[in-house]
């Protein structure tokens, strides 16, 4: 296995329709860490602006949100009662992490293979709607048997559903775009109906609440850190580690990868090598959408539980999982810590975790959309990034061009 | 008969056979309505048979729609029914629904026949959305109110331009980043102005237009008390109508949506014409957010939009890029929009489902299954002045 065959244009040039994939590749070669690090303080202080300008200190807001997120735990000076805390905020962080990172990865295989997966939120709901189904059911089952089965039918489900924009795309040339935004909503809307009143997974004891019934204690993922009553950190984040190590032997070691990549890279030079394009384009989707599933079920699984109706309507976890790739370029590991980044973000700006008095949380939590937003769009302008790089470090490029 | 008179005549019996069950005729049996349906489908067959494939499978289509229809109809309540259909208000609630996707989708039309994909649009009317009850607030009329939101419109949609024409970004990354910039940025302006009191009630709104069609059957009814800016999406597609495929701007235009590269040869400025077009996109989506705030609902909440910005994507994709196909999306849009909210009545469940209507519809049109949608040819990708 070897790199996809190389463009001809030069190294950091993305000239006239280069595809999605091409900008991804070229932009990975590019400033490695440092350019995710300035895009982030970029967006930080953007969005401490915003704070400035309507009347509130901006560091004591960002110290009152990294106080929420438990983050101090690491330290080894945080110690007695402030280490009780911090670490109940941790497990909490951790908790959101784990769903990001599979978020983060169905966004960014999709990126890999040229694709743009909009979708995830629509694979996130029907994995969490397949996951409280069957978590629901089967009361007898052995505990561990029904947590995989669990997971299992919640990841083949947001394959299925993924798998249907990547068929589109391949059978039709239908862009994935446009077809897994309309899945999204979709989902949400039978989510809604299976749940609201009188719906067919509505609460079979409650008739006047709009929620489903509650996973069965068999079906709960363990939880190994912290109290399980009072909603300690379970195993999901593990289950996402591994998943971001397949990811990279899946991306970088295996053939499908490779055809993956290639198709991303020039889908025209992939056909001419004998790739089938469009078998790609479905596996790719149904990948992702596998791993966004499985990132319902975790959250299901591991804290909800139940759905309500407002929860599908309401999830914005998915949105967050393309902030995630893009930040975290794509790869396993930068998207594992894109995804402790909005994670800690998340959680520090719950109402729960953020005292009033300094910010309001309610501020707060859009405060963090603006702050996601800004870091999509400095990730977006990668000619600008790649200009500032190449004039950051001109040796190695002309030592590229004396190469090439 | 032509293929193609076969065609409409099967997608008019299917449609007649639903309707014949629905007041004011509301023939209680499924039968008249099921033999209106074989010869609809006989006539969808023959046309399908006679080329026009396209339109007959719309017969067949149709004639499903009424089987199913007339049979729902059929097997319920007369008071139901008329709770659930009544014409006049139904036009004015289908119209009220659709001007906010019409001001959308136009919005988007202007953008991608320019070249620039506008996922944007949903956040450009939550400006619009919020910056129209702030401004109709702080100036104390809607006319401040619409003109403020029309510039906060505008100025996310400059940031667009920038990114996606000058600096050429990924135009779905940008769209998707400005979604989430226009989500927090109204949600953090309204809770640090309005806080857990919400806009005032006295908020000013854009008035109503009273005309003397009452006594003009169904449909005087439904116009004779409707918003301004209902007529103002109205005429709006016209105007983008007659602009864009009427005057030497809008061939410009398309000139640089379709093949950016041969335009500039002829001496137009494809930057230009591209930030033109995606700014003038953000003032009409945030004219349909204006209408939403402050012309339907008289307030402001957290994310009102709620999706809409992307049915009119999706109005847009079903109207082939078109103004007429674009209304006709929206109005199809609105009216399930307005059924929806009336089915409750007869069930809820159906009204959800109901709800996903417009986006499993899109799908199966951009599937390509009834005849295939086409974006302009250089929709999204970012041009690259030659020797640059």
């Amino acid at each position: 296995v070897t790199d996809p065959p190389p463009s001809s244009q030069p190294e950091y040039d993305l000239g006239h329709g280069a595809t999605v994939g091409a900008r991804m590749s070229s932009a990975l070669k590019a400033g490695g860490i440092i350019t995710p690090v300035i895009t982030v303080l970029f967006a930080f202080f953007v969005g401490g602006l915003v704070v400035l300008v309507t009347g509130h200190n901006p560091i004591d807001t960002y110290k009152a949100i990294f106080d929420g997120t438990g983050l101090q735990w690491l330290f080894p000076w945080t110690s007695g009662d402030d280490r009780a805390t911090a670490a109940i905020n941790l497990q909490q962080t951790l908790i959101i992490t784990g769903p990001l990172i599979l978020l983060g990865l169905a966004v960014g295989y999709a990126f890999r293979a040229g694709l743009f997966n909009i979708g995830g939120q629509g694979q996130y709901i029907v994995g969490s709607i397949v996951a409280v189904w069957s978590g629901s059911s089967w009361v007898g089952m052995p505990h561990g048997i029904h947590v995989v089965l669990c997971m299992l039918l919640a990841t083949m489900a947001g394959a299925a559903w993924a798998g249907i924009a990547g068929a589109l795309r391949a059978i039709t040339g239908a862009n994935e775009v446009i077809t897994t935004i309309m899945l999204n909503w979709i989902a949400i809307w039978l989510g809604v109906y299976l749940f609201s009143l009188g719906g067919p997974l509505q609460n079979s004891t409650q008739p006047d609440v709009p929620i489903s019934n509650d996973v069965v204690p068999g079906a709960k993922l363990f939880v190994f850190w912290g109290d399980p009553e009072l909603q300690g950190l379970h195993i999901g984040i593990f289950v996402a580690l591994a998943a971001a190590v397949v990811y990279w032997v899946l991306l970088n070691r295996s053939t499908k990868g490779y055809e993956a990549r290639a198709v991303g890279f020039n889908p025209e030079a992939a056909r001419y090598s004998g790739i089938k394009v469009g078998k790609t384009y479905v596996l790719v989707m149904a990948t992702c959408g596998a791993l966004a599933g499985l990132a319902g079920s975790l959250d299901v699984l591991g804290w909800q539980f139940h759905l309500a109706t407002n929860d599908i309507q309401g999830t914005q976890l998915a949105f967050l999982g393309i902030a995630v790739a893009l930040l975290g370029r794509n790869t396993a590991i930068g998207t594992c810590l894109a995804a402790l980044l909005f994670g800690a973000m998340v959680n520090g700006t719950s109402v729960r975790n953020l005292d009033p008095a300094v910010f309001e949380p309610e501020l707060a939590q859009n405060l963090t959309t603006v702050i996601q937003g800004l870091v999509v769009l400095f990730v977006s302008a990668d000619v600008l990034i790649l200009l500032i790089y190449n004039k950051l470090r001109p040796r190695r490029r002309k030592a590229a061009e004396a190469g090439a | 008969m032509s293929a193609k008179r076969l065609g409409c005549g099967g997608v008019a019996l299917g449609l007649l056979a639903f309707l014949i069950t629905l007041p004011p005729f509301e023939v209680r049996s499924v039968a008249p309505s099921l033999i209106v349906c074989v010869i609809a489908i006989g006539l969808g067959a023959a046309a399908i048979g006679g080329g026009e494939r396209r339109l007959g499978g719309g017969a067949l289509a149709a004639a499903l729609f009424g089987a199913l229809g007339a049979y729902g109809a059929s097997h319920s309540g007369v008071s139901h029914l008329e709770v659930v259909v009544s014409w006049s208000a139904l036009t004015a609630a289908m119209l009220r629904y659709a001007t906010p996707l019409t001001f959308a989708a136009l919005g988007g039309l202007v953008s991608e026949r320019s070249g620039v994909v506008n996922i944007a649009l949903e956040g450009m009317m939550l400006m619009g959305a919020f910056f129209g009850a702030y401004g109709a607030d702080k100036t104390g009329s809607w006319v401040g109110g619409i003109l403020i939101g029309v510039l906060a419109g505008m100025a996310l949609a400059a940031i667009h331009a920038v990114f996606a024409v000058s600096l050429r970004s990924d135009q779905i990354v940008v769209g998707t980043a400005l979604n989430f910039l226009a989500l927090g940025l109204t949600g953090y302006m309204y809770v640090d102005t309005y806080g857990a009191n919400g806009t005032p009630d006295n908020l000013p709104s854009v008035p109503d237009i009273n005309l003397p069609t009452d006594s003009l059957g169904f449909l005087g009814q439904a116009l004779s008390q409707l918003n301004l800016l209902v007529w103002g999406s109205l005429l709006a597609v016209v105007l983008v109508w007659v602009i864009v495929f009427r005057t030497r701007l809008g061939l410009r235009l398309r000139a640089v949506g379709e093949n950016p590269r041969a335009a500039e040869t002829v001496g137009i400025g494809v930057f230009k014409v591209r930030y033109a077009a995606v700014i003038t996109s953000g003032g009409l989506a945030a004219l349909g957010g204006v209408f939403l705030s402050i012309g339907f609902v008289h307030s402001f909440s957290q994310n009102m939009t709620a999706g809409r910005g992307f049915i009119a994507l999706a109005a847009l994709i079903f109207g082939r890029w078109r103004p007429g196909g674009l209304l006709a999306a929206t109005l199809l849009f609105g009216f399930s929009s307005a059924l929806a909210q009336r089915l409750p009545e007869f069930s809820p469940q159906l009204a959800t489902l109901f709800q996903a209507l417009p986006y499993v519809l899109t799908l199966i049109a951009v599937a390509g299954v009834v005849g295939r949608s086409t974006p302009p040819a250089a929709d999204g990708v970012p041009y690259t002045r030659e020797g640059k």
